[in-house]
């Protein structure tokens, strides 16, 4: 199988792992508790009110017209161009699109997510590698300690302990927001502010922008380090013991080529699906990141959308989740067939 | 009586296997020290009401944000309340979240596990693909969704978080089943026509125990920090009942006016009650890998 | 001056469960172009003590002991950026399973370029390439297939590749551990043949490690016998079959189904290898020998030298030479 088919197939098992997945989402914020429209009131409105956001929202059809509404408002391609996102509903809470709303928060999200990504693999493989390396010894200890330690860490308290070193005592380092409220933000072409100022040539906006960015991006980073730690650890001990390893050694080849072309080439393709993995928890953590940090993105946006039990908009955030959890794990797959000559065959 | 000599035998069968975690290096002594931390916790939570100065949820007791003195060792909050107080008792609802979430997860992800597994099929892949949708999804979303829904409680919680690990127990048992019943003794159990319930519960299952104690240590961890997530973001069980995640979340506030203290002692209290089960598992799970075995 | 030589090796492998001591006090020498088998059960130390050669004993074992030393240079004491001058390049090592031997993301002309370039940092890319075809040619694979990964060969062919990784460089020693244990019995000939062959093209040395008495008679000079990391026997291989003198030896070569003979009758030696974390008190054999003494269930035996480079590490033998 070539590689080209390999990764038509592969999208072409996507979807009905995404229908699966959208249904999922449907069954559980229209059908398990009951009503959302009463849910949202808490009791506190008139049947007259209760039914007038049904039929504004949609919400009197039948279910299944309901759940087909659902599925074709995100495949709805003519509604997409006419907009620029795909067709989620009404917010409960504002009647505004909540396609609209969740596209402008999602830029933000993302970047923080990539920052945090790259603490995190940069601290993971780092440590991991030097940590197999010098297995049983002080060291090897050492880090699998930190490891430990920050996966029991809530991730919003070591934000909250950052936010009072650096922030309240230091005064080193803003403790919220993706931008000083005085800097106007870059004109939108990617959305991510550390990027956009760039191809601006605003040299200050960027500095503004990536000192913001510092402490959540760490927070979120260190606290993902943990587990990329122990996936390199645990998989570098298990490859550096593999026979190639030994016979790469009895070779005389360099040690830096034994330890990175040899054990963390291989290695790293067990690393990287585990990464794709994570990227799930990575974005649990973001949620919990963006409200420490008022940071407005994806995450501050189910949060606020809880307070005000507007349904509407936490499922539109889900599916958001959802669809963005699935393009990843798309991504890691193809770039494992890239990587591996066994699949490229 | 049965119940005393139930006890005994399960004690005498526990005693000599922590006692040989000492024999098995670092990770057999993390293992130890984790053990240790929770008893520690679980011991200061149930005798709280007996050993606490004051009552915790009782405002006014001190000054207001003071900071910790010989008479708050661990300071008051912006209510009053004596933080000592509070971290005493504050780890019941904790407990109660992750051990009633942790035991449905138990009861339904393993027998699913090892039903579908043993009978494979069309139940099997249909099992398999929703597990894996749900395992692919941020754990912390679906649980946010569940928790918004359903409202407040400690059930509710555990039942939110439980959804999300089910799909854990599933996987690793399915996965550890697949490759048991190809091990020569299962099919020559299986031709010598014993029936399915001896295989699975005889042969399979005894199998499968390691990995999922391993599994369970971390989902006690796991549901631990999100229950904490949940009441940061919210969605937390009562403001009634001293609880170290409402301690954090209140603190947080109170964070631009250098107040350490309300955020610090619950936070460690946390953190220990979290690594507490992280270092069993981390502990467990590198003795029981049979690639790092020697 | 030798090219090998070894001096009361001692290697301990420090478990969790106890320290085992894998080696304990070998000592043999090699000379140029020689060959010398190491027969033992698994876990007789063999591999253990091919390994310490070029001091790649796996962790966590430690050279407690001994030295061993090439061309005169003591590699236990050597530096580890030193070590890497002698591996591959003076001695080579090949392992058991080909299978795993090859690293699986890279294809063969990078095995090749690799330690080629390691070794010899002037030649060039391309020219090592040509060296590494014409290997390849030598041992019986189209040289266009330099560009396959190691997935698309058989196990036989990676064997072979393995060999030319190893004398690509043309050592003056090459260790081959049990080089067809996981091989077809068709191809295990083929391949002992090709490594036959090429040692005798570039005069190389060879200790072949294996668990079969059979094969090593049959193609090295000289045997040194194994037991739970003791010398049990040490002679030319001539010597050794026609004058087996240790009961284990007796009891292996026994063990030889032999064609000429068609009412032989085989014996298996009765009993097995003993725990290494627990061993018999004195001789390491006794529970198993038919021939046991008193002394030899509390005194260790010494190695005896018992004429025409002859050695045995066994009582029977040190009575003998007291009465004579």
């Amino acid at each position: 199988m070539g590689l080209r088919s390999y990764i038509i197939t592969r999208i072409l098992l996507t979807i009905p792992t995404l229908l699966l997945l959208l249904s999922m989402v449907f069954l559980v914020m229209r059908v398990l508790p009951g009503d959302p429209v009463a849910l949202h009131f808490e009791k506190k409105a008139t049947p007259e009110q209760m039914e007038t956001m049904r039929r504004l929202l949609g919400l009197d059809k039948p279910l299944w017209t309901q759940y087909i509404d659902y599925l074709w408002g995100l495949v709805d391609f003519g509604y997409f161009l006419e907009h620029g996102y795909p067709n989620l509903g009404k917010s409960m809470q504002t009647y505004e699109e909540v396609g609209g709303q969740i596209f402008s928060a999602f830029p933000a999200t993302l970047e923080l997510a990539i920052y945090s990504m790259i603490i995190a693999s940069v601290i993971g493989i780092l440590l991991g590698v030097v940590s197999s390396k010098s297995y049983n010894s002080i060291l090897d200890h050492l880090i699998r300690g930190f490891g430990t330690v920050t996966y029991a860490i809530p991730i919003f308290l070591l934000g909250m302990i950052f936010q009072l070193i650096f922030g309240v005592y230091l005064r080193w380092l803003p403790t919220g927001l993706r931008l000083n409220p005085a800097v106007d933000p870059p004109a939108s072409i990617t959305g991510l502010y550390t990027i956009d100022s760039l191809l601006e040539g605003n040299l200050f906006k960027f500095f503004e922008s990536l000192k913001a960015l510092l402490l959540p991006s760490l927070t979120l980073g260190i606290i993902l380090s943990g587990m990329f730690i122990r996936m390199a650890r645990t998989n570098m001990l298990e490859t550096l013991r593999l026979d190639f390893v030994t016979a790469a050694k009895a070779r005389g080849l360099k040690e830096s080529t034994v330890t990175y072309g040899y054990a963390l080439r291989n290695a790293f393709l067990p690393i990287l699906t585990m990464m794709g993995l994570q990227f799930a928890i990575l974005l649990g953590g973001a949620i919990l990141t963006e409200t420490t940090f008022s940071w407005p993105g994806l995450g501050r946006y189910i949060v606020d959308r809880i307070n005000f039990r507007d349904y509407t908009a936490i499922q539109g955030a889900v599916v958001m989740f959802g669809l963005f959890v699935t393009l990843v794990s798309l991504v890691v797959d193809i770039l494992y067939a890239y990587f591996d000559p066994r699949i490229r065959l | 009586m049965s119940k005393v000599k139930i006890k005994q035998s399960i004690l005498a069968r526990l005693i000599p296997r922590l006692t040989s975690l000492t024999k098995k290096g670092p990770s057999g002594w993390m293992a130890i020290l984790g053990i240790i931390i929770l008893s520690a916790l679980v011991i200061m939570t149930v005798i709280a009401p007996w050993i606490r100065p004051h009552d915790p949820i009782k405002t006014g007791v001190g000054p207001i944000r003071a900071p910790p003195s010989s008479q708050f060792p661990m300071g008051t909050n912006h209510l009053g309340q004596d933080m000592l107080s509070r971290i005493l008792c504050g780890g019941s609802i904790m407990l109660q979240i992750s051990t009633l979430s942790v035991l449905v997860c138990f009861l339904i992800g393993v027998p699913l596990g090892l039903f579908s597994s043993y009978v494979g099929g069309i139940f099997d892949r249909a099992c398999s693909l929703v597990i894996d949708a749900i395992y692919a999804f941020p754990g912390l979303v679906i649980a946010i969704a569940i928790a918004a829904m359903l409202g407040p409680g400690v059930v509710n919680m555990a039942l939110s978080i439980a959804v999300v690990y089910i799909p854990s127990y599933f996987r690793i048992v399915r996965s550890q089943v697949l490759s048991i019943k190809e091990l020569t003794y299962v099919e020559a159990a299986r031709a010598s026509g014993a029936k399915w319930h001896t295989i699975v519960f005889r042969y399979i299952f005894p199998n499968v125990i390691p990995s999922i104690v391993v599994v369970a240590t971390i989902n006690f961890a796991d549901a631990v920090l999100t229950a904490a997530g949940l009441t940061f973001i919210g969605l937390g069980v009562t403001k009634d009942v001293p609880d170290w995640g409402w301690d954090l979340t209140d603190g947080r506030a109170l964070l631009s006016s250098g107040t350490w203290w309300v955020i610090t002692f619950p936070g460690i209290m946390i953190i220990l009650l979290a690594l507490g089960f992280t270092l069993i598992e981390e502990g467990l799970s590198e003795l029981l890998n049979p690639k790092l075995q020697r | 001056m030798p090219l090998l030589k070894i001096g009361s090796l001692t290697v301990d492998y420090r478990t969790s469960r106890g320290t085992i001591r894998a080696v304990e006090d070998v000592s043999f020498s090699l000379e140029k172009g020689e060959t010398l088998g190491l027969v033992g059960e698994s876990g007789s130390g063999k591999s253990t003590l091919g390994l310490s050669v070029i001091r790649l004993v796996p962790y966590p074992g430690v050279i407690v002991k001994g030295h061993v030393k090439i061309d005169g240079k003591d590699i236990v004491r050597l530096p580890e950026h030193e070590l890497r001058f002698i591996r591959g390049r003076k001695v080579a090592y090949i392992f058991q399973d080909p299978m795993t031997s090859l690293n699986p993301i890279k294809k063969i002309s990078a095995h090749f370029a690799e330690l080629i370039r390691t070794h010899e940092p002037n030649v060039k890319e391309a020219k090592a390439l040509e060296r590494a075809k014409t290997v390849l040619k030598d041992l019986g694979i189209r040289p266009e297939r330099i560009n396959d990964y190691p997935h698309q060969f058989s196990g036989g062919m990676r064997q072979r590749i393995m060999i030319g990784l190893a004398t690509a460089l043309n050592p003056d020693l090459v260790i081959a551990d049990e080089p067809t244990t996981a091989l077809d019995v068709i191809v295990q000939a083929k391949i002992l043949d090709l490594l036959e062959s090429l040692r005798n093209a570039y005069g190389m040395a060879l200790i072949l490690i294996s668990h079969d008495l059979s094969i090593i008679l049959e193609r090295c000079d000289r045997v040194i016998i194994l037991y739970a990391g003791h010398m049990f026997e040490h002679a030319s291989s001539t010597e050794l079959h026609r004058n087996p003198r240790h009961p284990y030896t007796q009891g292996l070569l026994q063990s030889i189904p032999n064609i000429e003979l068609a009412d032989q009758k085989l014996a298996a030696i009765p009993g097995s290898p003993p725990n290494m974390l627990n061993l018999p008190r004195g001789c390491r054999f006794w529970p198993r020998c038919s021939y046991v003494m008193k002394i030899c269930r509390t005194k260790e035996p010494p190695l005896i030298d018992i004429g025409h480079n002859h050695f045995v590490r066994c009582f029977k033998y040190s009575r003998g030479r007291a009465k004579s």
